[in-house]
C-alpha cells in the first residue's frame, strides 16, 4: 500500500463511526503481497511543439498509482496488498535499475521505454519477470521481435492506423496524402498506414517525407517560417481527401492543420488522432475514472498513464480472480483464454495469444473531444470485432 | 390565457394526486421529466441540480429523492409541485441509492469515494460511511430490510451489508462491472447484473452463493453490445426484466427456468427500469435516444416511446 493511502485511511478514521470501521473485514492472516515495478526510461527529447503537451514529471507513474489504489481497495476484501516501485532511469542506467528490481524479487515490471530499449530489457528480464510494455508502439515488437515474457498494453502502430482507416473509409475519404517524418519510428508508422490503406481499400495518392532538420519552433518568429514553408511543402499534390501525418517525435504534424496548400483536413499524428486514451472521454463510466485520476494527479490522464494503469489492473484482476499472489499463477491466468479486464472502453479487454497484445478499442480524438471510437460497427470479424484492428492471427510474424 | 389556466387547474383537481406519475432523471439535462402514467403524456420538466442520476420516492409518495451527483448531495422534492424541500448529505458523487422498505434510512453509493453512505431521511444526519470496493454503484435492499447490497464496478463484487451493524458480512465475486442489485419480492433470490461481463448472477442470499448465471444472445447483435444494467422482478417472481444497454433491448427472463424468453426492442442505451405500482407497465430509460419506452408487462411488448430530457438515467413511478 502506498503512503498516501495511509493519509486516506486517517481521513476515514476521522469521519467513520467505529461500528462502520469495525466491518473492514481484514482477514486474520497477513495479506498476500503482490509486488510490481514501474520502470520509465527517459530519453532526452526537445520540448513538444505545444507547451500544453509538456510531459509531466509523473507521467506513467500516476496511472500506476491509481491502479495500486484500485487494487488495494479490492484487496481489502481479498486479503491482498499491492505495491509498485517507481523508477525513472536513463538509457544508461536502465539495465542496472532493472537488475536491482529483479534482485529485490519483483516479478512484474511495467516498462515505459522506446522500442529498442523495451526489447533489450525484456531479454534481460528473461524468465525472471513478466514485462508489460506500456509505451512502445512498434509492430516489430509484436512481430518478428516478439518476446514471450512481454504483454503489450500500449496499442500497436497497426491498431492505431487501422482504427483511423476504418473511420476514414466510413466517411468515404479513401484518397490519402501521407506525410511522414524521417525518424525510424516515423517510417514504421508510415508503413502501418500503407498496410491499413491496403487492408481497408484506401489509396495513398501521394507520399512525402518531412526531414527533421531541427528547424523552426513556434517561439520567436518560428511561426512565420511555418506559415511560409508548409504550404510550399504540401503544394502540387494530386487531389486527395485527407492528409495522414506520421510523426512520432512531434516535429511537424502539430503545425500541419491550416497550413496545407489545399484546404484539407489532417489526421494521424495531428488533427484527428488515434489514441488509447483521451481525458475528455465520458462514456462507459470513464467520467468517474477520470475524476479519480485527476484527484490523485492534479492533471488530466495521458495515454502512458492509462497504459500503465491497465498493466497493473491486469495484475490486480488476476490476483482477485485466482485469489493468489503467486507470480507464476498470476502470469498463467493472465495468458489464459479465461482472462479479461475492464478498461472503461465499453467492452472487456482480452489478450491475443499469438503476440500478447491487449485487444482494445481505439479512440479517435480531436483536440478537446473523442470524435469516434473504432472498430466501426460495419467491420465484422469471426472472432472479435477488436481483431479488425492490428495484426490478426493469420498475419502474425510472432513465434514465441 | 387565464381561461386555459382555469382548465388546467380543473384537470389537476379531477385526477387523484400522484396517480401513477412517472419521474425520469436526465443526467445531462440537469432536470427531471414528469410523465402522466395514465395518458403517457409529459406533464413538464423541472430543474433538480447537477448531473441527476439515481432517483427514488418514499413509500408514502411524499418525498422524491434525486442523486445530484455533481452537487455531492441528495436533493429532496415534493413530487406534486417539484419544489425542493431540503437536501440530504450524501458524501461525494452519489450515483445510486436505495431506501429502506420503511422509508428510512437511505443507502447511497458514492461512486468516486468507494463508500456507501447511510443517511437518516428524517433527521438528515449521516448514520454511517461504509468502505466498499472501487466505484460502488448498484444498491439493493432485502424485502425484510435486514440486508443492503452494494456492487462495486471495478472491484467486481456484491457486498452484503447488515443494516443493523453497518458491517459487511459477505462479499461475492461476480462478472465485470456489476451495475445493479435487485432482490425478488420474497427475498429468496438476488440478481446482480454485470455490464462488461454480459451476465446476470443469481445469488442465494442465504448462502451468498451464485446459483446461476443468466447469459444473453441476440441474433444480429454483437456480444460486446449486450451489457446488462437495470433489473426488475415482478411481484410474483415469474418474470425478470433486464435492460441490456447498447443492445437496445430489454430481456425477459422466465422466473422458473431462469432462461430468456423474449427480447423487447426499446430505445438506445437502455439502463434503468421502473414498474408502475400495479406492475402493468415497465418504464425504461434510453440514454442515447433521449426517451423512455413504456413496456406492457403482460404481453412483453413496447407500447410507446416518450421523448424526455437529455440522457435519461433513472426512473421511478409514484406509489398509489
Amino acid at each position: 500500500m502506498r503512503l498516501p493511502n495511509c493519509l486516506t485511511a486517517l481521513a476515514l478514521l476521522a469521519v467513520v463511526p467505529m461500528s462502520a470501521l469495525a466491518q473492514a473485514p481484514a482477514p486474520q492472516a497477513a495479506p498476500q503481497l503482490v509486488r510490481a515495478a514501474v520502470l520509465r526510461v527517459d530519453t532526452p527529447e526537445l520540448p513538444p511543439i505545444s507547451r500544453l503537451e509538456l510531459p509531466p514529471e509523473d507521467i506513467g507513474f500516476a496511472g500506476a498509482r491509481l491502479a495500486i489504489d484500485d487494487n488495494d481497495t479490492t484487496g481489502r476484501f481479498m486479503g491482498q496488498d499491492f505495491e509498485a516501485v517507481e523508477v525513472a532511469a536513463t538509457p544508461d542506467t536502465a539495465a542496472s535499475e532493472l537488475d536491482r528490481l529483479l534482485g529485490e524479487g519483483i516479478r512484474f515490471v511495467v516498462l515505459l521505454a522506446d522500442d529498442a530499449t523495451t526489447v533489450a530489457l525484456a531479454d534481460q528480464a528473461g524468465d525472471r519477470a513478466l514485462v508489460f510494455n506500456a509505451a512502445a508502439r512498434g509492430d516489430a515488437l509484436r512481430g518478428e521481435q516478439c518476446r514471450a515474457n512481454v504483454i503489450h498494453t500500449a496499442p500497436s502502430h497497426a491498431m492505431l492506423a487501422d482504427g483511423l482507416a476504418q473511420f476514414l473509409m466510413w466517411k468515404r475519404w479513401p484518397r490519402w496524402f501521407l506525410v511522414h517524418g524521417s525518424h525510424p519510428e516515423d517510417l514504421a508508422l508510415a508503413e502501418a498506414y500503407r498496410r491499413a490503406a491496403t487492408k481497408f481499400g484506401a489509396q495513398i495518392v501521394e507520399e512525402r517525407e518531412f526531414t527533421d532538420t531541427g528547424g523552426a519552433r513556434s517561439t520567436d518568429s518560428g511561426h512565420v517560417q511555418v506559415q511560409a514553408q508548409l504550404p510550399v511543402f504540401t503544394q502540387r499534390a494530386p487531389d486527395y481527401d485527407i492528409m495522414i501525418t506520421a510523426d512520432e517525435h512531434g516535429v511537424f504534424a502539430g503545425y500541419m492543420p491550416y497550413h496545407t496548400w489545399d484546404a484539407r483536413l489532417v489526421a494521424g499524428s495531428a488533427g484527428l488522432v488515434p489514441r488509447s486514451w483521451h481525458p475528455a472521454l465520458e462514456a462507459w463510466g470513464a467520467t468517474q475514472f477520470q475524476n479519480r485520476f485527476e484527484r490523485l494527479a492534479n492533471r488530466p490522464m495521458r495515454e502512458e498513464d492509462y497504459q500503465s494503469w491497465l498493466a497493473l489492473r491486469m495484475v490486480g484482476e488476476a490476483a482477485t480472480q485466482t485469489k493468489s499472489a503467486d507470480p507464476v499463477q498470476l502470469r498463467d491466468f493472465m495468458l489464459s483464454p479465461d482472462f479479461q479486464v475492464a478498461g472503461f472502453k465499453g467492452q472487456k479487454l482480452t489478450l491475443r495469444d499469438w503476440d500478447h497484445q491487449l485487444r482494445q478499442p481505439i479512440l479517435l480524438t480531436t483536440g478537446l473531444l473523442t470524435a469516434s471510437v473504432s472498430p466501426q460497427d460495419e467491420y465484422l470479424h469471426q472472432t472479435s470485432p477488436l481483431d479488425t484492428l492490428g495484426i490478426d492471427r493469420p498475419e502474425t510474424a510472432c513465434t514465441f | 390565457m387565464r381561461h386555459a389556466f382555469a382548465i388546467l387547474l380543473l384537470t389537476t383537481i379531477a385526477t387523484p394526486a400522484l396517480a401513477n406519475k412517472v419521474y425520469v432523471s436526465n443526467e445531462k439535462g440537469n432536470d427531471v421529466t414528469v410523465i402522466d402514467g395514465d395518458t403517457l403524456e409529459v406533464l413538464g420538466s423541472y430543474p433538480v441540480g447537477n448531473r441527476p442520476r439515481g432517483i427514488t420516492i418514499s413509500p408514502d409518495g411524499k418525498e422524491l429523492y434525486v442523486c445530484a451527483s455533481d452537487d455531492n448531495l441528495v436533493r429532496v422534492f415534493d413530487p406534486e409541485t417539484m419544489q425542493e424541500l431540503h437536501t440530504l448529505p450524501s458524501g461525494p458523487d452519489p450515483e445510486l441509492f436505495v431506501l429502506h422498505p420503511s422509508g428510512n434510512p437511505l443507502y447511497i453509493a458514492n461512486e468516486d469515494d468507494n463508500l456507501v453512505t447511510v443517511v437518516d431521511t428524517k433527521t438528515h444526519k449521516v448514520l454511517a460511511e461504509i468502505p466498499v470496493g472501487v466505484e460502488p454503484e448498484g444498491m439493493g435492499v432485502s424485502p425484510d430490510g435486514r440486508v443492503v447490497i452494494n456492487t462495486s464496478e471495478t472491484t467486481n463484487m456484491a457486498h452484503f451489508i447488515d443494516t443493523e451493524s453497518f458491517e459487511i458480512t459477505a462479499n461475492v465475486l461476480v462478472d465485470s462491472r456489476p451495475r445493479f442489485a435487485q432482490f425478488s419480492d420474497d427475498g429468496s433470490r438476488l440478481f446482480v447484473s454485470s455490464e462488461i461481463g454480459g451476465t446476470v448472477s443469481v445469488i442465494d442470499p442465504a448462502t451468498q452463493e451464485i446459483t446461476k448465471k443468466i447469459t444473453f444472445e441476440i441474433p444480429g447483435v454483437l456480444p460486446e453490445a449486450i451489457q446488462p444494467v437495470g433489473v426488475r422482478v415482478t411481484a410474483d417472481g415469474k418474470k425478470i426484466f433486464v435492460a441490456l444497454g447498447p443492445a437496445n433491448r430489454v430481456a425477459v427472463v422466465d422466473g422458473d427456468s431462469l432462461e430468456v424468453t423474449d427480447y423487447i426492442l426499446v430505445g438506445q442505451r437502455v439502463w434503468q427500469l421502473g414498474f408502475t405500482p400495479d406492475q402493468k407497465h415497465l418504464y425504461t430509460t434510453n440514454g442515447n435516444s433521449n426517451d423512455v419506452t413504456v413496456i406492457d408487462v403482460a404481453t412483453n411488448t413496447a407500447v410507446k416511446s416518450i421523448p424526455v430530457g437529455q440522457q435519461p438515467w433513472g426512473v421511478v413511478v409514484a406509489p398509489n
